[in-house]
């Protein structure tokens, strides 16, 4: 019984509670238990362990979410990963963690993240790595690890994660589930600790893609406490639910597509394509030519608004002494006020600045010829933990493929696609500006006509 | 932000590589590009000047070290933090 409640996708789980097939408390049991079998560390087990809550709430009582621990949470130690916030206790929610109670949702753990939600790995952690349920040797992608991991492994019927370069979209891949970055502005930042204020992006990490419409469509939309978030809420289009994809245009940009893509990876990636074929999509090779600066661009721009933001940890009003920060904030705070320096703002900070206008019109361009653009999300499937730990530059490159939408502030969608010996790999969908509906119907469409979504990590 | 000797020699090397990596930005062209700080286009976005809640002091002070004598600390329902001036 506990085994088949985990299993539910969110649509699931609301209907089997309408039908009282089962209760809320058999639902929050079952998932206490989950987390009890395979989450932390027992001196009585030998059962597998994954770290992917920094801490569980006992009290849960509605519909069970992992929520990551950059999210405000009133009454709930809210930490970002970091030990400088260790203790931190929220008096006020976020705005997402409002509009998920006003729909009976309850935070059902503080999901591990990389600190200040740095990091490609989940390694960059305070609290210890996550590790990736499909292969716990290795790394469930980064920064929304826990948020991932946590979706992958039953141990919450969805996740919210922060998405600033590729935070839901990465660990969505390696971690085999839906991960959905909904345009910047979508989605009130209020109440989330702030990496990169000009890209970051809550979104939704789900079992299906029809859950994360759901899930979209209860977060989204102005609080009056975002002045960047002024649209309406997402709302699905009654008119445009797809069966099939006839008439579509599916932009793929070459540079997707070259060095440093797995052999394995682009093999499974362009089969999904071909399969996005078969529904009846028409593909456009399409050229988004700045791409090749998209990591650079990005590691100016988010080091620079995060040093900026972490000011304001001074351990004063809250929180601890500074140098508890780890060597990854530490890297970006330096970076970044480098790059704000008199004497470097104009060859950095500002360049970057006008680099991202190129990369955002690269996008306007491809979108004259198609609908939606796909591609891999991540180059390779999951490494090994420490693997990259003490190569910055080899860890930032690995999201190369997500940091250009983050750039543009576009919609992007990761779908689960096939695997490379036994990890799953994720094939991306971009839209345009505010085009979650084109990005999900796409995805939808897709998620259908496949059974990867089906194949489950053995815990 | 404190560093150790160990620490700026790890950096020195990792911040280098970094750096390097990133100046490839002045080979684009930009003579006649505008920067781009936000995606989103609005800008005065405003609301009705209406009195609204907030933190209760309390509340405010609820995440301060509640020992007597650290600092910073909740003192008599202020924030007292270390001294900035020599005395």
């Amino acid at each position: 019984m506990n085994r088949n409640l985990i299993g539910l996708t969110l649509l699931e789980t609301v209907k089997g509670l309408e039908k009282r097939s089962f209760s809320l408390e058999d639902l929050n049991k079952a998932y206490q238990v989950r987390i009890a079998e395979i989450d932390k560390h027992s001196l009585l087990s030998n059962s597998k362990l994954l770290n992917c809550y920094i801490t569980v709430n006992s009290d849960s009582n509605g519909i069970p979410a992992g929520i990551k621990d950059v999210f405000s949470t009133k009454g709930i130690e809210t930490t970002a990963g970091s030990k400088i916030l260790e203790g931190y206790i929220p008096v006020f929610n976020a705005t997402v963690i409002e509009k998920l109670e006003e729909q009976g949702i309850s935070v059902l753990g503080k999901a591990n993240c990389d600190e200040f939600a740095m990091g490609s790995s989940g390694e960059n952690s305070g609290y210890g790595p996550t590790h990736n349920p499909w292969n716990l040797d290795k790394v469930p992608g980064g920064s929304s690890s826990g948020s991932a991991a946590a979706v992958a492994a039953d141990m919450c019927v969805f996740a919210l994660g922060t998405d600033t370069g590729g935070s839901i979209r990465q660990p969505a891949a390696i971690c085999g589930v839906v991960g959905l970055k909904p345009s910047y502005g979508r989605v009130s930042r209020y109440g989330v600790i702030p990496m990169a204020s000009s890209l970051d992006c809550p979104g939704t990490i789900t079992k299906t893609v029809e859950d994360a419409r759901k899930v979209l469509e209860w977060i989204s939309g102005p609080d009056g406490k975002d002045a960047n978030c002024t649209k309406n809420s997402f709302a699905r289009s009654l008119l445009t639910k797809l069966k099939n994809l006839h008439g579509l245009k599916v932009g793929v940009p070459r540079e997707y597509f070259g060095k440093g893509l797995d052999i394995g990876v682009e093999k499974v990636v362009k089969g999904a394509i071909k399969q996005l074929e078969e529904l009846g999509a028409k593909t456009v090779e399409i050229e988004l030519p700045h791409t090749e600066y998209g990591i650079a661009t990005y590691y100016v721009i988010m080091s620079s608004e995060a040093s900026s933001n972490l000011a304001r940890f001074d351990g004063i009003r809250y929180g601890h002494d500074r140098n508890l920060f780890g060597p990854e904030v530490k890297r970006r705070i330096m970076l970044g006020t480098y790059s704000l320096s008199s004497g470097y703002y104009d060859d950095y900070f500002q360049q970057a600045a006008k680099v991202r206008t190129l990369i955002k019109q690269d996008f306007e361009k491809a979108f004259e010829k198609c609908d939606v653009i796909v591609g891999p999300t991540s180059p390779t499937t999951a490494w090994n933990i420490g693997e990259k730990i003490d190569d910055p530059l080899a860890m930032y490159l690995s999201d190369a493929y997500t940091v250009p939408a983050s750039l543009a502030g576009i919609p992007g969608l990761s779908v689960p696609c096939g695997f490379v010996e036994g990890l799953p790999v994720g094939l991306q969908i971009l839209g345009k500006y505010m085009d979650e509906e084109t990005v999900l119907n796409v995805g939808e469409a897709y998620e259908n006509a496949t059974n990867w979504r089906k194949e489950k990590p053995k815990l | 932000m404190p560093l150790s000797a160990d620490e700026e020699m790890a950096y020195k090397d990792q911040l280098s590589k970094v750096l390097d990596y990133v100046s490839q930005l002045s080979q684009v062209d930009t003579s006649e590009v505008e920067a781009c700080f936000n995606v989103s286009n609005n800008s005065d976005v405003l609301r009705e000047d209406e009195i609204k809640d907030s933190l209760l002091q309390k509340d405010a002070l609820t995440n301060v070290s509640k020992k007597k004598d650290s600092v910073p600390s909740d003192r008599q329902g202020f924030f007292a933090a270390k001294g900035v001036f020599e005395e």
